[in-house]
């Protein structure tokens, strides 16, 4: 009776939601796929039955990748995303360690705004953002979004070092300056290799950021050829009024792919990420 | 820790003594805290100055200017916020901003807690489904509206085609062809995004709250929602009110999915403020006016930040 009562009690207050929240978050990923791997005279025969596939094929993502650039786009977004986030990580550690661990005047009026800048969303920039890229020549250029990207994962980035870099004890600072060491050094090699999560998480999340991107690429990549992923999936994939279901779909589903590679990879830290600031703050 | 400490001390040690060496009077600048920080914040501040701080302001001198993209500027004053006070569809994208801020962010907290509690019990392969369930917030937003767009499209797409073979409609509804059905479904994939960050917020900050605070409230005899209400509430609420707000100025500013679901349409019923900021400034090549449209977030903005300053000091 007992037994009963909780494998009721555990199928309406587990399995049932968790399967219900599993099948909403996942069928349009099921959909992309099923549509990908289907033919054209499959895809939109109304007596088929939408989510299997009779005749697989891999025509669309053939065609995907003779007929677009939508290799070049993979090539582009990784650089972007790499470089980017390189130099977020460089520069948001150089804003985050004496955030974290100094005292000097202005130090908390610094803090504020590195938290408020991290919170104004593009919308809100994109305009002049547009007009300063086209002043500075970097229209159509891969150097526009390395450069204004790191202007959304820095404020971003320091933030969440700050919180990793002030749980290691002054200590050990003290400790390796009384040694002889001078500051760049008791940095460099003491405190910066005890805050490796961090970085991991940092780098992860600034890494996904930048591949998922839509409006400063939208703004300044128009050419084919320099063209991200989304936008180039967006730019080209979508002609008009004609939807080329098949190809666009296998075009979001390889574009995802690396993200999603990457993030269950480091899936731990990417949550630890996620999480840090509406837990701990 | 002590193992660390002799580890670094050994490292430090073991290193060419680079601050003795330098101890000329820079040296010793050099190693004060606040010359140390300055030298280290200078690159940083510049990079931001640069690229945020001068395009901010630079927006709002832009937004006291009539300017056509290829044109010279003309000094207005106020003239375009007189314009936009005056403009139906400016005030129709205030509206909808709101009504799809409020009702994705009520949908996604709630549904969010649903799936905190959930995963919050003990099952098997509960790493492998959480990672599963995160999967729509890390997936590119464009990418994954673009299925949507094809999920929701009125002849083909999966839900009017279950529909159909299901029986339960002979055609199904136009999902973004009719004012109301577009704002739901966009209000719909908003949703389907966000949650999972709700879930999974919630979720680490279920896991902070001490298993004896349960314990010895069921001694207490407190009833599993009273367990709910007294011990798991209160504690998850700085978390939710966090959560929260970052999500109100994630969806108040969304851009991306709008533009590619309805591009604002049918009839700028589904345009945000964002959306119409960017179909002024760069669809009708009118600069002041668009940066006008994205200043007037501003107190929006301003008003949650405050709200959250003052909630993180109240700690």
């Amino acid at each position: 009776m007992v037994g009963e009562l909780t494998w009721r009690r555990r199928l309406v207050g587990l399995w049932v939601p968790l399967v219900a929240f599993y099948v909403v978050a996942l069928f349009p990923f099921t959909w992309m796929a099923a549509t990908s791997l289907k033919t054209n005279a499959e895809l939109y025969d109304p007596k088929a039955m939408p989510l299997t596939i009779r005749h697989p094929s891999l025509v669309h993502y053939i065609d995907l990748l003779r007929e677009t650039n939508f290799l070049i786009w993979i090539a582009n977004t990784m650089l972007v995303a790499v470089v980017a986030t390189g130099i977020s990580l460089l520069l948001g550690t150089m804003l985050a360690y004496p955030l974290a661990r100094m005292r000097f005047r202005g130090a908390p009026l610094l803090a504020i705004t590195v938290a408020v800048t991290y919170l104004v969303p593009q919308s809100l920039l994109f305009v002049p953002m547009a007009d300063l890229i086209g002043r500075l020549k970097l229209g159509n250029t891969l150097s526009a979004v390395m450069l204004t990207y790191p202007t959304l994962l820095v404020p971003f980035i320091a933030w969440l070092l700050m919180g990793y870099f002030k749980t290691v004890p002054k200590e050990l600072e003290e400790q390796a300056l009384i040694d002889g060491a001078s500051r760049w050094r008791a940095m460099t090699r003491v405190i910066l290799p005890l805050c490796m999560p961090g970085f991991i998480s940092a780098g992860i999340f600034a890494f996904t950021l930048a591949q998922n991107e839509f409006l400063y690429a939208l703004l300044f990549l128009s050419r084919s050829s320099v063209r991200t992923v989304p936008i180039g999936v967006v730019g080209e994939l979508i002609r008009g009024d004609a939807f080329y279901w098949g190809q666009l779909m296998a075009g979001a589903l390889l574009g995802s792919v690396p993200v999603a590679l990457i993030y269950s990879f480091f899936v731990k830290y990417y949550v630890a990420g996620l999480t840090a600031g509406a837990v701990k703050g | 820790m002590s193992e660390v400490v002799e580890a670094s001390r050994a490292t430090a040690l073991a290193a060419p003594a680079h601050g003795s060496i330098r101890s000329g009077r820079l040296g010793a600048l050099v190693q004060r805290e606040s010359v140390f920080s300055w030298l280290m914040l200078t690159p940083p501040v510049l990079f931001l100055l640069a690229f945020l701080g001068y395009p901010f302001f630079y927006g709002v001198y832009l937004s006291f200017f009539r300017r056509e993209v290829a044109g010279s500027a003309s000094f207005v004053g106020l003239g375009n916020f007189v314009i936009l006070g005056n403009d139906p569809i400016f005030w129709q994208a205030v509206r909808n901003t709101v009504l799809f801020t409020a009702v994705a962010t009520v949908l996604k907290a709630s549904g969010g807690l649903g799936m905190a509690l959930v995963m919050n019990q003990s099952f098997r392969m509960k790493a492998l489904t959480r990672a599963s369930l995160l999967l729509p917030f890390i997936v590119p937003t464009v990418l994954s509206t673009v299925a949507w767009q094809w999920i929701l499209d009125p002849g083909m797409g999966l839900f009017n085609r279950l529909l159909v073979v299901s029986g339960l409609a002979k055609t199904g509804p136009s999902w973004l062809g009719t004012p109301t059905m577009a704002m739901i479904s966009i209000i719909m994939v908003n949703t389907w995004r966000g949650l999972p960050f709700f879930g999974i917020s919630i979720l680490a900050g279920l896991q902070t709250i001490p298993v004896e605070l349960h314990e010895s409230a069921t001694i207490d005899g407190a009833s599993t929602w009273g367990r709910f209400r007294y011990v798991t509430l209160p504690a998850l609420l700085p978390v939710i009110f966090i959560v929260t707000t970052f999500s109100i100025i994630l969806t108040f500013f969304d851009f991306q999915l709008v533009y590619v679901l309805t591009g604002g349409g049918p009839a700028n019923s589904t345009h945000l403020m964002a959306t119409y900021a960017y179909s002024l400034s760069m669809g009708a090549g009118q600069m002041g006016l668009g940066s006008a449209v994205a200043l007037s977030m501003v107190p929006v903005l301003g008003l949650l930040l405050v709200l959250l300053t003052l909630y993180v000091r109240k700690d």
